[in-house]
């Protein structure tokens, strides 16, 4: 009868989502496949030939590859380094009697809304600049010489500026969780006589235990695709210095006009990323069976 | 049950408390105090009074026509959303009423798009752009961001709608109202808040978006993002300018921000933490 109607226009209801979602997801990617295997120069696009894997193979034997592998994996797993540890910290604080605590709270998220371009360039000058940034003016202030951040440390610069940018993401979802602790649970290990450090290691952090895996696997999607922070402040150096796996796919690409070997890198980015999105996929499925 | 706690602890946890929070404030702060300075006040060392001009808010008009990002940004942010929310309502809407053996399997898929790596489609969707004409325009960039928000308004949208009951449905199916009587007048108000919850978040998504919103435009259609690209390789003095610049693109988002902490946790956690 009616349930039946209904449950026919529930299909339909539900068509233009997922035919845009597959193609969106099917005709990019198998492009980008089918160019992996094509050597294809955008200045010379009268000249396209099969290429089978040579583009893996250039990919694979470039150094700067390797290079920018690693810098992908050090500003994702220092990043996360920074975020968690600092997020469960800030948690803590924030979930003691405050007063304000609201404007703390707004205060200590604001980052999170402030866009990648803007606060690289912010960092970039007004705070790590050499000459006339806020750390140079400490720096003399204590008699010590002013560093050259994206000179001298170009990745570290990077990590803390993106660090900078998700540890409220990372706070706000460890207070949420936190919150949600039973304060009767807490109060009765209180008076069994449990201390402040023992609560914290076999009470709290159990219970965060689900919120931090999804605070890192969701920052993990995105700091694997870091982009705009390099492209305004180090551009990539010195040298391949602080390119990761996007900068250089975007060099090759766009820079270097070779569409066979940035698409081989893109397929590698693929690859990477869904690694990581096998566990993250887990991780909210089993939410769903609750 | 709440403790009481004596005032002491409060007034120290509260001093940490508000260090912590300054420090983490403090690069907005001084962006907003150095976009009150002329440009030589800005480098003059660490100063947080400004003398209060507004040259360099005029000048981020007048020399480089600050408004015309601004609005692309607007439309671009404002116009990818609406466009989801269109797509994904029904969808939400037959899978948390409707749900069939698929249904999960369909929510899981979605969200696999949502993790393909910008940069792995560059080439191809920079080669489809520059071929159908859209480099540098405002639909383009429009549809672009729509795809990529889709997955995430489609998730949060069904995790709202999943926690309307659905003993009301079957009251009003018996009580005789037909499919659409049901969604316009027993389900809609009761989806409203969440509606406005998704749309929200994805308006800041959709604004602070730096991959595609910097590649696919150079002039016409630039928004913010891409506007402020442009002074990463300045002449002469700007710090001011920036710090001008910069506070007008983050201001409007940071309010809405604060609005939205929760549907945040919600939202870009697909709801796994609330």
């Amino acid at each position: 009868m009616a349930t039946r109607q209904t449950r026919t226009l529930a299909r339909f209801m539900m068509l233009p989502s997922v035919i845009l979602l597959l193609v969106w997801m099917v005709v990019p990617l198998a492009m980008t496949l089918w160019f992996s295997f094509q050597n294809y120069n955008l200045l010379n696009p009268a000249n396209v030939s099969f290429g089978g894997l040579f583009n893996y193979r250039f990919f694979y034997t470039d150094p700067a590859f390797f290079q920018s592998i690693w810098n992908t994996l050090v500003i994702v797993v220092g990043v996360l380094l920074i975020t968690v540890i600092g997020g469960i910290a800030l948690a803590l604080l924030l979930d003691q009697p405050i007063f304000g605590q609201g404007i703390v709270r707004i205060l200590v998220i604001s980052p999170f809304f402030v866009m990648p371009p803007v606060a690289a360039l912010v960092w970039k000058n007004m705070l790590m600049h050499p000459g006339y940034g806020v750390f140079a003016d400490i720096a003399r202030a204590v008699g010590l010489r002013p560093i050259d951040w994206f000179a001298q440390y170009p990745l570290f610069s990077i990590i803390l500026i993106v660090a900078w940018q998700w540890l409220p993401f990372a706070t706000l979802i460890l207070l949420t969780s936190l919150q949600s602790l039973d304060g009767e649970q807490k109060e009765a290990a209180e008076m069994d006589g449990a201390g402040p450090v023992s609560r914290f290691i076999y009470l709290t952090l159990p219970h965060m235990a689900r919120a931090i895996t999804v605070v890192i696997l969701i920052q993990t999607i995105f700091l694997l695709g870091i982009y705009a922070e390099i492209l305004v402040t180090t551009n990539g150096g010195p040298g391949y210095a602080s390119t990761n796996l996007p900068f250089l796919i975007y060099r090759t690409a766009l820079l270097g006009y070779d569409v066979g070997g940035a698409s081989a890198g893109g397929i590698i980015a693929v690859v990477l990323a869904n690694i990581v999105a096998i566990f993250l996929m887990r991780a909210v499925g089993r939410n769903l069976d609750r | 049950m709440a403790r009481t706690v004596p005032t002491g602890t409060k007034l120290g946890w509260t001093i940490a408390a508000w260090i912590v929070a300054l420090l983490i404030f403090f690069p907005i702060l001084y962006t907003i105090v150095t976009s009150f300075k002329s440009e030589t006040e800005a480098i003059a060392g660490f100063n947080l009074v400004p003398s209060g001009t507004l040259e360099s808010y005029r000048e981020v008009q007048s020399q480089y026509n600050y408004f015309k990002p601004f609005m692309n940004s607007v439309i671009i942010a404002v116009g990818s959303t609406i466009l989801a929310l269109l797509v994904a309502i029904p969808a939400a809407w037959s899978m948390a009423f409707s749900p069939t053996r698929r249904t999960k399997d369909i929510l899981m898929w979605m969200l696999s798009t949502k993790m393909m790596p910008a940069v792995a489609v560059l080439v191809p969707m920079y080669l489809i752009f520059r071929d159908w004409g859209l480099l540098d325009s405002r639909i383009g960039l429009t549809v672009m961001l729509m795809l990529i928000n889709l997955p995430i308004v489609v998730w949060m949208l069904y995790t709202y709608f999943r926690e309307i009951p659905g003993e009301i449905l079957e009251a009003a199916r018996m009580d005789g109202a037909t499919l659409w009587g049901e969604i316009v007048y027993v389900l809609t108000p009761m989806a409203v808040p969440g509606i406005a919850s998704t749309l929200l978040l994805n308006i800041i998504l959709a604004w602070n978006e730096a991959f595609w919103t910097i590649r696919l435009t150079t002039t016409n259609a630039a928004p913010l993002t891409a506007f402020i690209v442009s002074f990463s390789s300045p002449q002469g003095l700007f710090w001011a300018k920036l710090s001008a610049a910069s506070t007008l693109a983050i201001a409007p988002i940071l309010v809405l921000g604060w609005f939205s902490q929760k549907q945040l946790v919600r939202g870009l956690t697909f709801g796994a933490v609330k």
